[in-house]
């Protein structure tokens, strides 16, 4: 019973034209425009690498380069080690209460990434003033008005949506751990800290390459908090490869030098991928 | 025995605070969102001492709330139906047709997942704008080519637990391809289609850069939309704002609350298979 040339191809259509025409032409057309001096309406000149020499003496870019692959570090790292431990608590019991605790953590990630900047400018701004004057303690002076504070909010609130996210995907590996293993390493004695170094830990190892580079690449595509929560302000002093990105293109109009960047972005996000691919992978095998 | 009591308080009291600490923000903006301007400002932390309702109404009428609902329920609900349909239909002819081409044009989708959407942001942008498709209908079609990958794989896998015998008894029987991916495999793949719903509900529902670049006009603005400009003209007034932001969340915990299980377990199958 063979399936029809026709029909497959018919088939096949509709998402082969989109992936078409919203990925592989643009990103042809891309390639080109980072190689003009395209403004938007018109390319009056083809300047060659031009704007990918300017790039590497683009302070502002490389700025913002350093500025998302730190704040990417320090996000992954709380996320994940948060996120492990929300999962590694709400394994331990299975009932109404656990649950309960599962959605809580879950919840900030269903909301968009604008309405969270917000949410968290007001806790930044008013809140933490409250907290200022409740405990006369200057830590809670003036976030977000520097650099260092406005990094470490994008850090707050991105660990605060994305933990419970990574949870979610500790807990499917977690619940496939065996429970004749769990309970024969305690008859043997093992403690709790034994139970998870030597039993759970190597067989969650996938979720660790999964959430990591999930993590990872997430952290790099992060726009809307970006813009909701600091604004790229002060100055400009936070803002991250995409906002910038973002402003050349739509502020300052110029879309081949945007283009660019993104060209340039588009390889470390994808060189990103392409390793988690290959670990993860590396692992199945060791496994 | 000891050991076990023990281990209930602990679960019970760092559970219990991690939650506090997880929902404070949340329980903040909406304690505030009851209070005057005057008081967000002189004390933030506390109860209302006179909670009013006032800042509501004022909030509601401004974010056009029922307008920008109506909008993201569109934009939403279409793109969904658009990418469910065209992507299963995909995934349908992949997995019953196993030739190179199908591993090539399966080799694609899996290429295309490594693009980042703002390295094609710019040019995606001009080419709809030629065509003047900068509106809904074009806002879906690029959801599609954005989407399509990961739901294509999602159905993909679900397709290859079902038997083939299936398909050739209904041919037998008289359906045609159509008819045997319509009444046959569409409804064996519903939690597939679950999933599918659940992880691009929350994309679509909650985007905010790419409709910001296609359906940007008075009128059409999604709730995204609608509360970046909002928030922009009021953040001075921390009163309003803060009830817009409730506004905006309400209808995404309301959902929630119904649908947690099938949300926790689309996003769980989305990212581990």
């Amino acid at each position: 019973m063979k399936f029809k040339k026709s029909t497959y191809w018919l088939f096949l259509l509709p998402c082969l034209l989109a992936i078409t025409f919203v990925i592989i032409v643009p990103f042809v057309q891309g390639i080109y425009y980072s190689l003009t001096d395209y403004n938007g309406f018109q390319i009056s000149s083809f300047v060659g690498f031009d704007n990918y020499r300017r790039l590497f003496t683009d302070q502002n870019f490389l700025n913002s380069l350093r500025f998302t692959a730190g704040f990417s570090i320090a996000s992954i790292i709380g996320i994940n080690v948060i996120g492990l431990a929300f999962a590694l608590l709400v394994t331990q019991k299975s009932n109404k209460v656990s649950t309960v605790f599962r959605t809580i953590y879950f919840m900030p990630n269903l909301i968009g990434g604008i309405i969270l900047g917000f949410i968290w400018q007001f806790i930044f701004i008013r809140a933490f003033d409250g907290l200022a004057q409740l405990t006369g303690w200057g830590i809670f002076n003036d976030w977000l008005a520097s650099t260092r504070t406005g990094f470490w909010g994008l850090v707050i609130l991105f660990v605060w949506q994305m933990s419970g996210y990574i949870m979610v995907i500790y807990i499917s590996f977690l619940n496939n751990v065996p429970k004749e293993l769990l309970e024969a390493s305690t008859i043997d004695g093992a403690n709790a800290w034994q139970r998870f170094r030597h039993v759970k830990f190597p067989l969650i190892a996938p979720a660790f390459t999964i959430s990591l580079f999930l993590t990872l690449s997430n952290a790099f595509k992060v726009y809307d908090q970006n813009m909701a929560l600091t604004g790229g302000g002060p100055f400009g002093s936070t803002e991250m490869v995409t906002m910038n990105i973002y402003n050349s293109a739509f502020m300052t109009r110029e879309m081949g030098y945007a283009q660019a960047k993104a060209v340039i972005f588009l390889i470390v996000v994808a060189t990103i991928s392409v390793i988690q691919i290959y670990f993860t992978r590396k692992r199945e095998v060791d496994l | 025995m000891n050991d076990k009591s023990y281990s209930r308080y602990s679960f019970m009291v760092i559970g219990g605070l991690t939650c506090l600490l997880w929902i404070y923000p949340f329980y903040l903006v909406i304690v505030n969102s009851f209070k005057t301007r005057g008081e967000i400002f002189t004390s933030p932390l506390n109860l209302p001492i006179d909670a009013t309702l006032a800042n509501y109404p004022v909030a509601f009428a401004r974010l056009d709330f029922i307008q920008s609902f109506f909008n993201s329920t569109i934009v939403t609900a279409g793109s969904i139906a658009l990418i469910v349909f065209c992507t299963s239909m995909a995934a349908y002819a992949l997995s019953r047709r196993p030739s190179k081409t199908s591993s090539m044009i399966y080799f694609i989708f899996a290429i295309l997942m490594l693009v980042p959407f703002q390295s094609i942001m710019i040019p995606l942008i001009a080419i709809f704008g030629k065509v003047d498709m900068l509106n809904r209908t074009g806002l879906a079609i690029m959801y599609l080519g954005l989407g399509s990958s990961l739901a294509i794989f999602l159905y993909f896998g679900a397709l290859r637990g079902i038997p083939k015998a299936l398909d050739e008894a209904a041919i037998m029987d008289g359906c045609n391809r159509f008819q045997v991916y319509w009444y046959i495999m569409f409804p064996m793949l519903k939690s597939t289609t679950v999933t599918v719903i659940v992880l691009n509900a929350i994309w679509f529902w909650n985007d905010y850069l790419l409709p910001s670049l296609v359906i940007n006009r008075a009128g059409m603005h999604t709730i995204p939309l609608r509360t970046f400009y909002f928030f922009g003209e009021y953040s001075r007034q921390w009163n309003l704002a803060l009830a817009g932001l409730v506004l905006a969340i309400i209808p995404i915990i309301i959902l929630y609350m119904f649908l947690q299980k099938y949300i926790i377990k689309g996003i769980s199958d989305g990212s581990v298979k």
